[in-house]
């Protein structure tokens, strides 16, 4: 990847500019975030771990392990699902108790749409990915050969990455 | 378009026999190594490597006017009337990963219709123009768009002799996860890179042979035991446009 580092630097700073958007557009009356009302995923990974990393983790880096595997997906053709984007709509997909449809990413109750809306991030993914369950999982299923249990390579790798930035 | 440039691929076996350590004698040395081995899924964590090159070999004599192909790589892979967003745009702006192409020899009247998609060149125009590397060749020899990093210039669609590659003009929802497509970005023919990769057919070829058919293979090139390589060296296939000298990985018999 092209200065994975700078890139980071950049994102980051992009991302604390635009986390403080809405305190400035609210006028200090933003909800706290103890308040973002967020649908509850499936939490299926395995029996010992929810998510496919600790939630902290997730919250912080989640793009960084998407956009690890898009990469390693597009260019070489490595398919392990664990990081794959797909199945984190299978697990987070909201549902309209109502009518069972799921709701679209433009709708503040997707379970991506609602975090980012309150924090003023835009997210390009749904411009081309499927934003609602298209077929089963795969994730415990499937032709993957990671083991669940463990951290994956790919993840220990990123975390050492982060580690080596300082990062929490 | 008789010229048949099949030695092109002959040399790349060589080569990859010379490199395999092994020479005529392949089929001897050494049995149960990757060459007598049918292609199987590889494992989902392991990269795709250039010991593979995969392509489709298509008879024409045994294509007719039925475009069950393109119907199914619609279906397959949600693009055309298979996306009810497209229905909309203007007939010149639809894409269009396959089609079926009507060629007449004007000499002897005779008539023959053939799918055309992306030809997943060995030396790909469309890679060479690309000004930020989204249009880029798979190691296994299949070529891709990484609509990540595409920029809508349309260079490539220029470049291509083939015409094979299209412009999202429409905001697109529904897509298949598989096949993620939206607006502004280039899209082509992934040889059903997401089939291929779990060990299955692309999905025209299935098509072709479920409705016995049979006018297209589908293998890799590299090995001398697949079918397509056997079909090939038994009957031969051409390139479109063989002058181009593109090394297509799509080969076609009766053109
Ligand atoms: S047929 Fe066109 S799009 Fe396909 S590899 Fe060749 S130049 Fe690129
Ligand atoms: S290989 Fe797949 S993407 Fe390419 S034309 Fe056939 S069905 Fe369509």
């Amino acid at each position: 990847m092209r200065h994975p580092t700078v890139m980071r630097t950049v994102l980051r700073t992009l991302l604390a500019m635009l986390l403080a958007l809405p305190l400035a557009a609210f006028g200090g009356e933003a909800l706290p975030f103890s308040e973002l009302s967020m649908s509850e995923p499936q939490r299926q990974f395995s029996e010992t771990q929810e998510c496919v990393q600790p939630e902290e983790e997730m919250r912080r880096n989640h793009m960084e392990y998407i956009l690890h595997q898009r990469d390693e997906t597009v260019h070489k053709g490595i398919r392990t699902r664990v990081y794959a984007l797909e199945e984190c709509i299978n697990c987070h997909a909201t549902r309209v108790e109502e009518t069972g449809e799921y709701v679209r990413a433009d709708d503040p109750r997707h379970f991506c749409a609602a975090c980012h809306t309150y924090a003023s991030v835009k997210i390009d993914c749904f411009q081309c990915h499927a934003d609602v369950p298209v077929r089963e999982s795969t994730l415990n299923t499937g032709n993957n050969s990671v083991p669940k249990d463990e951290i994956h390579g790919l993840a220990a790798e990123l975390q050492q990455m982060l580690a080596a930035e300082g990062k929490p | 378009m008789s010229n048949d440039v099949s030695n092109q691929m002959n040399t790349s076996r060589r080569n990859f026999l010379t490199k395999a350590g092994t020479t005529a004698g392949a089929a001897v040395v050494a049995p149960g190594v990757f060459l007598t081995t049918p292609a199987a899924a590889k494992p989902a964590d392991e990269p795709v490597d250039i010991e593979r090159r995969w392509g489709i070999l298509i008879d024409t004599a045994k294509c007719d006017d039925c475009s069950d192909c393109v119907t199914a790589c619609k279906i397959e892979n949600g693009w055309g009337s298979a996306n009810p967003v497209e229905e909309e745009s203007s007939p010149e702006q639809q894409a269009q990963w396959i089609r079926k192409v009507g060629l007449k020899n004007k000499s002897t009247g005779h008539v023959l219709s053939l799918p055309l998609m992306c030809q997943h060149c060995e030396t790909a125009p469309c890679v060479d123009v690309c000004p930020t590397g989204a249009s880029f060749k798979r190691a296994d020899g299949i070529v891709l768009v990484d609509k990540h990093i595409c920029i809508g210039c349309r260079y490539c669609m220029m470049a291509c002799p083939y015409k094979a590659r299209s412009f999202i003009h429409e905001t697109i929802t529904d897509q298949k996860p598989w096949a993620p497509r939206g607006k502004g970005t280039v899209e082509s023919c992934t040889m059903c890179v997401h089939r291929v990769d779990e060990g299955k057919i692309p999905a025209c070829v299935e098509a072709c042979k479920a409705d016995n058919h049979n006018a297209m293979f589908f293998g890799d090139l590299n090995d001398e035991n697949s079918v397509i390589s056997q079909e090939l060296e038994k009957h031969g296939g051409e390139q479109v446009r063989a002058d181009l000298e593109l090394n297509t990985g799509v080969r076609y018999r009766g053109i």
